[in-house]
C-alpha cells in the first residue's frame, strides 16, 4: 500500500491487518523507551492547512516511535499565507525527499491530488468534509479491543454528519468491518442522498437508540448555529445528546475530541466506563505507526528486522 | 442609429468552391450533395456536384465525403477581455470559435472591469475590430458591476452595440430588479439573458447535491436553487410581456418550468450546453466517462466544475427531451477558459468554467447523434439557433446569403486536445475523449477564419 487516501481503498482484510499491527505496536507505547527502529532514517513530513493539535501530534509520536525523522509544516505563518499554491507547497517540499507527507487540507480530494505532485507516500489525515481514514482506522481498532468483532454489531454515528469527514470514513469502515451503521441528527445536518452512497440508513430522532452496541457522537460546532443548521445549542441538546436517561448500561460510547461536555454528550457520560474516548486518543499513535509502516515499510520485503510481527488472532480485550 | 451588432477585424473575402460535399440545412431544406460557391462575402452559387465553374483564382477544395453545415453561432461564451487576457483573448477566443465551427459568438460581460458602460462596449468593440477572427456580438451587463442593485444606461449601452444584458455569473436576485430590467426593456429592447440561481440555495456549493456529494462531502448546489428561479422569472417576464433567454439549464425541473411558461405564451427561450448534455455529476469522480462510478478516493476532475454544476442522469435526459420537443431552443457552449494554474488545485478551491468551443460540434455529434438519441439536422439547428434568438440573422446556405459555413468530416475520428487548443486555455471537461467529426475549415463572414492544419499524419 503506497497511501492511505480514503477507506474505499481497503478492503476488511486491510483493515485487520492495520489494526493487527497497530496490536503489536501497542507494546512499544508501554515500554520505558518507546522507540523501535521500524523507519529509521526514514523522513516523515506533517503538511496541516488546518489547525489541529490532536492528530498531529498522534502522528508525529507515531512517526518518532518508528525511529523516523520528522517536520512539521503548518500553513498559518507559513509561504502559504504568502498566496502559494498547495501544488507548489508540495512541490517545494518535496525537494527535501519526504518519503512519506502526512497531510490535512480543508478541501475533499486534496490528499489525492498530491499524489500526483510528488513521489512520496500519502496519509490523508482528513480532506474537507471529505474523509478522515486514520480516524476510522483507529475506531475500528478501539472496538476490535473493547468487543473483539464488529460483525453484526449496531452502531449509530449521531451529530452532524453533513460537516463530519469522521462520519463519511467511519461508515465505510464500520460497514466493511460486517458493522450495520445509522445516521441520526438533524435533517439539516444529514446530507441529502447519503444513503443511496454510503452503507448506512438514515433516523431523525433517538428513538431506537437502546437498538445501538456502540454510539458515536460527532462534535457539535458552535459556528452551526450562525448558520441557522440548528436554532440552539440547547435545543440540539435536548433532542441529540447522549446522557445517562437514554444510554443503556451494555452501550460503548465514542467521540472522535474533543467533545463539547453538555451538548452532544452530558459529562456524566463522558466519564462514565462505558465511554472509551481516551482509549481512542491512545489508539491513535499505534494506529497511526501501523499506518506509516504500511505505507513506508510494509509492502516491500523489511530491510529492518527488528519489527514486531503481528498476532495471528485478531486481538481481543486487552 | 445604432451601431452594427457583430464586429470583428477585417479579413479578406473568400473565392473558395467546396466541391460536392453533403450540404445540410434545416432552415433551407438543403440536404445532398453539391458544389458551393463562396465568393464575394456571400454563398455565390449552389450547383449539382461538378457543375461549378471554378473562377479565376478560386480555392478549390474537395468536399467529396463530407459535410458543409451553416456554421454555428453561441450566444454565451466568455472572451476574458478586458482583464482577465492570460485566460483568453479576443484572437484566441475567436481562433478557438473558428476552429470549432462557429461564425459568430456572443462575449458575456463579466470581465475586469465588468462591461456595464457604453465607454467599455466601445472600448471592447474597436478591440474586437482589430482582433476578432470572427464576429463577435458583446452582451453588457443588466446591473451595474453585476451588483445586482442599480441598473446600466441599457438605452445609451444598445445604441452602442448591445446585443442584449446579462449578469451572466451572477444571478439577478431581487425580483424587483429585474422586473425594472424588463420594463425598460420597452424602452431599448435587447434579450435579458438569465443565469438563474438562488444564492440563498447554491451558497458553499461546488457540485450538485446528491449521491455524489454527499459520499465527497462536498457542499451540494440544490437543484431547486435553479429551478425556483427560472420559474419566478418566467413569471415576471410573463407578467411584464417581456423577452428573457434562461442561460444554461441544468435540472429536469428548470427545462419543465421553460415548457410550462412557453405554454402560456411567455416569450422565453432558453440554452442547454454539451457539458450538461453529456456529462452528469458523478463523471467528476475518477475523470470522465459515464462508467465513472463513485466509490473511489476522490481523484476530482476539476475541469468539470462549472456553475450550474453537472446535474443527475434525469437531468440530462430531460435536456435531451427539451431540444427535441422544442423546449431548449440551442445549444451554447458557455465557453469559460481558466489557466491552468487555476485549476490545478483542489476541487473545492478550482474556479467553476470549462470551454467547449473546440470540443462543441464534435462531443454532441459523438454522443448524440451518432447513437440516433437526435438527428445531425436538430443538432445543426441547435447550435445555430442562437442568431434568432438575439435577433440575428441565422446562417443559411443558400444563394445570396451572408457566407458562414463550415466543411466538417463526420468520419474522422480524433481526440480532444491531442495537439492542444486554439484557445489560450486547456479546461475543456471533455479533454481527453476520443470523437467522431471535425472541423477542416471555417467561412465566417465571408473570410476564412479556420482551416485546419495539415499534421504529418493527416498530409499522408
Amino acid at each position: 500500500m503506497k497511501h492511505l487516501l480514503s477507506i474505499h481503498d481497503l478492503d476488511r482484510e486491510a483493515i485487520e491487518r492495520i489494526c493487527d499491527r497497530a496490536a503489536s505496536f501497542a507494546e512499544v507505547s508501554d515500554r520505558e523507551i518507546k522507540k523501535v527502529p521500524a523507519l529509521r532514517g526514514r523522513t516523515v513530513l506533517n503538511l496541516f492547512y488546518e489547525a489541529s493539535t490532536r492528530t498531529r501530534s498522534s502522528f508525529e509520536l507515531a512517526a518518532k516511535r518508528l525511529s523516523a525523522d520528522v517536520v512539521n509544516f503548518a500553513a498559518s505563518g507559513s509561504s502559504v499565507e504568502k498566496g502559494e499554491s498547495l501544488k507548489d507547497t508540495v512541490l517545494t517540499l518535496s525537494a527535501h525527499k519526504p518519503d512519506a507527507i502526512v497531510v490535512r487540507t480543508p478541501w475533499a480530494g486534496a490528499a489525492e491530488l498530491v499524489t500526483h505532485w510528488t513521489s512520496a507516500s500519502i496519509v490523508n489525515a482528513g480532506d474537507g468534509k471529505h474523509e478522515h481514514p486514520t480516524q476510522a482506522l483507529l475506531d475500528v481498532y478501539t472496538l476490535l479491543r473493547r468487543v473483539g468483532s464488529l460483525d453484526g454489531l449496531d452502531i449509530w454515528i449521531v451529530g452532524d454528519v453533513l460537516h463530519s469527514r469522521v462520519a463519511r470514513s467511519n461508515i465505510l469502515a464500520f460497514a466493511k468491518m460486517g458493522a450495520r451503521v445509522t445516521v441520526c441528527g438533524p435533517p439539516t445536518l444529514i446530507p441529502h442522498g447519503i444513503e443511496e452512497s454510503l452503507p448506512c440508513r438514515v433516523t431523525y430522532t433517538l428513538d431506537g437508540i437502546r437498538e445501538a452496541d456502540v454510539i458515536y457522537a460527532l462534535r457539535m460546532q458552535n459556528e452551526r448555529m450562525h448558520d441557522s443548521y440548528v436554532p440552539s445549542l440547547r435545543e440540539y441538546a435536548a433532542r441529540y445528546q447522549i446522557n445517562g436517561r437514554n444510554l443503556g448500561p451494555r452501550q460503548i460510547v465514542m467521540h472522535p475530541g474533543p467533545v463539547n461536555r453538555g451538548v452532544e454528550l452530558s459529562g456524566e457520560v463522558v466519564d462514565s466506563p462505558q465511554a472509551v474516548i481516551t482509549m481512542q486518543v491512545e489508539a491513535g499513535v499505534v494506529v497511526r505507526m501501523a499506518v506509516l509502516y504500511e505505507v513506508l515499510a510494509g509492502s516491500r520485503a523489511p530491510e529492518v528486522a527488528p519489527v514486531p510481527t503481528a498476532p495471528t488472532t485478531t486481538p481481543g480485550a486487552a | 442609429m445604432s451601431a452594427p451588432k457583430l464586429v470583428r477585424a477585417p479579413a479578406p473575402d473568400a473565392t473558395l468552391l467546396v466541391r460536392a460535399a453533403h450540404l445540410l440545412d434545416p432552415r433551407t431544406g438543403i440536404d445532398g450533395p453539391h458544389d458551393v460557391l463562396v465568393r464575394g462575402g456571400v454563398i455565390a452559387e449552389i450547383g449539382a456536384p461538378g457543375t461549378i465553374v471554378p473562377p479565376e483564382g478560386a480555392e478549390v477544395v474537395d468536399g467529396k465525403g463530407r459535410h458543409v453545415l451553416p456554421a454555428f453561432v453561441d450566444p454565451h461564451v466568455h472572451l476574458r477581455t478586458p482583464g482577465q487576457e492570460h485566460k483568453e483573448d479576443l484572437e484566441t477566443g475567436t481562433r478557438a470559435a473558428a476552429a470549432g465551427g462557429y461564425c459568430a459568438v456572443v462575449a458575456m460581460p463579466n470581465t475586469s472591469p465588468v462591461l456595464d458602460s457604453a465607454p467599455l462596449l466601445r472600448s471592447l468593440r474597436d478591440a474586437a475590430a482589430r482582433d476578432a477572427r470572427i464576429p463577435i456580438g458583446v452582451m453588457p451587463a443588466i446591473t451595474r458591476d453585476l451588483a445586482g442593485a442599480e441598473l446600466t444606461e441599457m438605452a445609451e449601452l444598445m445604441d452602442e452595440g448591445a446585443l442584449g444584458f446579462t449578469d451572466d455569473g451572477r444571478p439577478v436576485t431581487s425580483a424587483g430588479m429585474l422586473r425594472k430590467a424588463l420594463r425598460y426593456q420597452k424602452l431599448c429592447g435587447g434579450v435579458i439573458a438569465l443565469h438563474e440561481e438562488d444564492p440563498t440555495l447554491s451558497a458553499g456549493g461546488a457540485m450538485r447535491e446528491g449521491a455524489t456529494s454527499a459520499l465527497l462531502g462536498v457542499g451540494g448546489v440544490p437543484s431547486i436553487s435553479e429551478s425556483t428561479m427560472v420559474a419566478r422569472d418566467c413569471a415576471i417576464a410573463g407578467y411584464e410581456d417581456a423577452r428573457v433567454h434562461m442561460q444554461h439549464l441544468s435540472s429536469i425541473d428548470s427545462v419543465r418550468a421553460v415548457r410550462d411558461a412557453k405554454a402560456r405564451g411567455v416569450k422565453v427561450s432558453c440554452e442547454a450546453s454539451p457539458h450538461h448534455l453529456l456529462l452528469i455529476d458523478r463523471d467528476i469522480v475518477g475523470g470522465s466517462g459515464p462508467e465513472g462510478a463513485p466509490g473511489t478516493s476522490g481523484a476530482l476532475d476539476t475541469s468539470l466544475k462549472m456553475n450550474p454544476p453537472l446535474g443527475d442522469e434525469t437531468d440530462r435526459q430531460a435536456l435531451i427531451e427539451g431540444l427535441k420537443d422544442g423546449t431548449v431552443d440551442c445549444i451554447a457552449t458557455d465557453h469559460a477558459p481558466h489557466a491552468r494554474d487555476e485549476k490545478d488545485v483542489p476541487f473545492e478551491q478550482a474556479p467553476m468554467g470549462t470551454t467547449g468551443l473546440e470540443s462543441a460540434f464534435a462531443a454532441v455529434y459523438t454522443e448524440l447523434v451518432v447513437p440516433g438519441t437526435l438527428s445531425l439536422g436538430l443538432v445543426v439547428e441547435k447550435l445555430t439557433s442562437g442568431a434568432e434568438l438575439l435577433g440575428l440573422p441565422g446562417p443559411r446556405l443558400e444563394v445570396g446569403a451572408p457566407a458562414n459555413l463550415t466543411l466538417v468530416d463526420l468520419e474522422r475520428q480524433w481526440t480532444i486536445g491531442e495537439h492542444g487548443y486554439e484557445s489560450r486555455s486547456a479546461n475543456c471537461c471533455f479533454d481527453g475523449r476520443r470523437v467522431r467529426g471535425k472541423v477542416l475549415m471555417t467561412i465566417a463572414a465571408g473570410a476564412v477564419a479556420y482551416r485546419e492544419r495539415r499534421t504529418a499524419l493527416s498530409a499522408a
